[in-house]
């Protein structure tokens, strides 16, 4: 399963178009042994994007990246960079630099000669004064005669951003560049990368397994899972109309619900969720053969007296009874157990505007046929969940 | 630190101390001593300090040679050993594999022969009727009469295969430590292989750099054994002047005086060294 980022709006081709001017894998395909980390991979990153990866440990996202910047060698397929084959190119004649994970700066010279260091190697003109601007725009002008081991964690990736950045590469690869810094820390660097991504417009390729990460930061997200990739799309477009289990849990949150497929029209699709007749739209489908998962985001889902109207025409669940109850200030978390056993999450809004409810309280749920969508029952309930920051 | 872990710390400084002053303090002050004792004397009719300084002056004016023999050779030792080494530890460091250990401990093996017998079987190895010299002899690359015994290469090659494996050890624990991310971060900053190894990977091994060429320098220089059994006397180095100063002449200042000097000298040549390469370049 391969697609293709709709920003570029071409049909996958074959074979390396000489026209596109991004970055453009075409069935990358990268095994270790018998372990198949990367498989037969399309993607189309558009010049100037801000593009990223994003998947658990192991999906191959960093192997990825890493036959990006010519580390690894692909077992076949093809990476071109606007119409060029750099598939097989030493990783010192393409114009990719990489921000490590690790930062990987170099312990023997100082923050001015690790930022020099690409600029060196080039014969470039005026090393000393780009190195300037270029430790300004990062805010470490007065830390440049410092080694690496004297900065801090954060100021450290400034400077791996820095040396990558002066090359100014045609396409910049982030791997997990923020993944060694705590919270607040990351979430300001979120928007430092952002706004320098901006200024200066170049492609930026980012890995990371934290979706809220890049959700924030990129225009274009692709999910990879198991050496493949699941979707790709706006965040907004991700988020919204999830197409596989993976996506709708790794993703934020999602309630998927057992149900048959009783009819399916031009534009609305009927199912059958335990008894109770729900209708999703046809685009927002993405099921094959009788049985689906019928999926709603928690925050989609209102919540109300039994009996009561709530402002959601369409699909309304009755005989939930409130399990769990979590107020966290801006909105309060309900897990609702339905007649069928399964618990339900709802998030409800503290507006104001309803009551709280208590464990133990009768409830009926309902939501608008327009959030809900509807996937593959082939597919695994559980596959994407996290257990760790959820 | 309190006052009462700095007793501590005393008390456990005492037996190396103690070591230091029985086997080092006690025998440099005899020698620096005997160094300075009337020429005249001898084994049977003891010495006498007459603070004589013109010993000093007289091992210079006669073994002037044999001194800078010496360090001559320890140094072309040493940067053989560099070479060899480097390549060694190298490949041990990031190509062995799974073949590391066994590798090292084969660095180590020669070892387990006595410093002696190895030795003498390059005698054997490189004597005139031997295989070597009689190929060479055959291919015209050495002449009828040319040998490889009692030349300076013999020498050279017997104190660099001698001393290869205390320039390897220090060379791999500090390339072993390089993470090659940075080897594949300069490649990502276009820097090819070449100029990755100058610009990386040498720097950062520097510290074995320094301590292996001292490891080999400092003995090889003070050797005597390769240049009495590998070497004629054209081939004589400092420490076998001072060796048959002792133990055939008789001459107990003049050998003192020659070991001062060469101690001094080594010492005061591998200070320069440290500081220039050193401090600047290392962590």
């Amino acid at each position: 399963m391969s697609q293709v980022a709709e920003t570029s709006g071409a049909p996958a081709a074959p074979a390396p178009d000489a026209s596109y001017d991004g970055l453009r894998l075409r069935n990358l395909t990268k095994s270790f042994g018998a372990f198949t980390a990367v498989d037969d991979l399309d993607l189309d990153v558009p010049r100037g994007s801000f593009f990223a990866l994003l998947g658990p440990s192991g999906c191959g996202k960093t192997t990825t990246l890493r036959m990006v910047a010519g580390l690894e060698t692909p077992t076949s397929g093809s990476i071109t960079l606007a119409g060029q084959d750099i598939t097989y190119a030493k990783p010192y004649k393409r114009p990719v630099n990489t921000v490590f994970q690790s930062y990987a700066l170099f312990p023997h010279l100082d923050i001015h000669e690790n930022v020099a260091f690409g600029l060196k190697r080039r014969k470039a003109k005026e090393v000393d004064a780009q190195v300037k601007e270029m430790l300004d725009l990062v805010e470490l002008g007065v830390q440049a005669r410092k080694r690496p081991t004297q900065l801090s964690g954060g100021q450290q990736q400034r400077v791996a951003l820095a040396r990558a950045l002066i090359n100014k590469p045609e396409v910049l690869l982030l791997d997990e560049p923020l993944g060694a810094l705590d919270l607040k820390l990351r979430r300001s660097m979120q928007i430092e990368l952002k706004r320098i991504q901006v200024d200066v417009g170049l492609t930026f390729i980012h890995v990371t397994h934290d979706q809220e990460e890049a959700m924030t930061m990129a225009d274009t997200v692709a999910v990879m899972n198991q050496g493949v990739i699941e979707q790709m799309g706006s965040p907004a477009d991700l988020y919204e109309n999830p197409r596989s289990t993976f996506v709708a849990n790794f993703l934020g949150q999602s309630n998927l619900i057992e149900g048959r497929i009783t009819n399916r029209a031009a534009d609305l699709v009927t199912v059958d969720m335990q008894g109770i007749g729900v209708s999703i739209p046809a685009d927002r489908a993405h099921a094959d053969g009788d049985m689906g998962w019928v999926g709603i985001r928690p925050e989609k889902v209102l919540i109300g007296e039994p009996g009561a109207t709530l402002d959601a025409p369409g699909n309304t669940i009755p005989g939930g009874v409130i399990s769990d109850v979590s107020f966290v200030g801006v909105s309060t978390q309900y897990l609702v157990r339905m007649p069928w056993g399964q618990e339900i999450q709802v998030f409800a809004q503290n507006t104001g505007r309803t009551r709280l409810f208590a464990q133990g309280e009768s409830v009926e749920l309902s939501w608008r046929p327009e959030y809900a969508f509807l996937l593959d029952h082939a597919q695994d309930a559980t596959a994407g969940a996290q257990k760790d920051d959820a | 630190m309190t006052r009462r872990t700095g007793g501590l710390g005393y008390l456990l400084l005492a037996p190396a101390a103690l070591w230091l002053v029985l086997f080092f303090v006690v025998p440099f002050y005899s020698l620096v001593a005997t160094s300075l004792f009337d020429p005249a004397g001898s084994d049977f009719r003891g010495y006498e300090m007459t603070y004589h300084w013109q010993n000093y002056t007289d091992a210079v004016q006669e073994y002037w040679r044999p001194m800078l023999r010496s360090l001559w050779y320890g140094a072309l030792a040493t940067f053989f050993c560099l070479i060899l080494g480097y390549v060694l530890a190298y490949a041990i460091a990031f190509k062995a594999g799974r073949w590391k250990n066994l590798m090292l401990v084969l660095v180590i093996a020669p070892f387990f022969t006595s410093f002696l017998v190895r030795t003498l079987s390059w005698k054997l190895i490189l004597a005139d009727d031997g295989w070597i010299v009689d190929t060479l002899q055959t291919l015209h690359l050495l002449g009828e009469d040319g040998r490889l015994l009692v030349t300076p290469f013999a020498v050279v090659m017997g104190l660099t295969y001698n001393f290869l494996p205390f320039m390897v050890l220090p060379l791999y624990a500090s390339i072993d430590k390089i993470d090659h991310r940075l080897i594949e971060a300069a490649g990502d900053l276009y820097a090819n292989p070449v100029v990755g190894f100058f610009k990386v990977t040498w720097p950062l091994s520097l510290p074995g750099v320094i301590s292996g060429t001292l490891l080999t320098f400092i003995p090889a220089s003070g050797d005597y054994i390769n240049a009495q059994l590998l070497g004629g006397p054209n081939q004589r180095m400092v420490g076998g002047v001072i060796q048959s100063l002792f133990t055939d002449a008789n001459d107990y200042p003049t050998a003192a005086a020659l070991s001062v000097i060469m101690m001094v000298g080594i010492v005061a040549m591998v200070l320069v060294y440290v500081r220039r390469a050193g401090t600047e370049e290392l962590l």
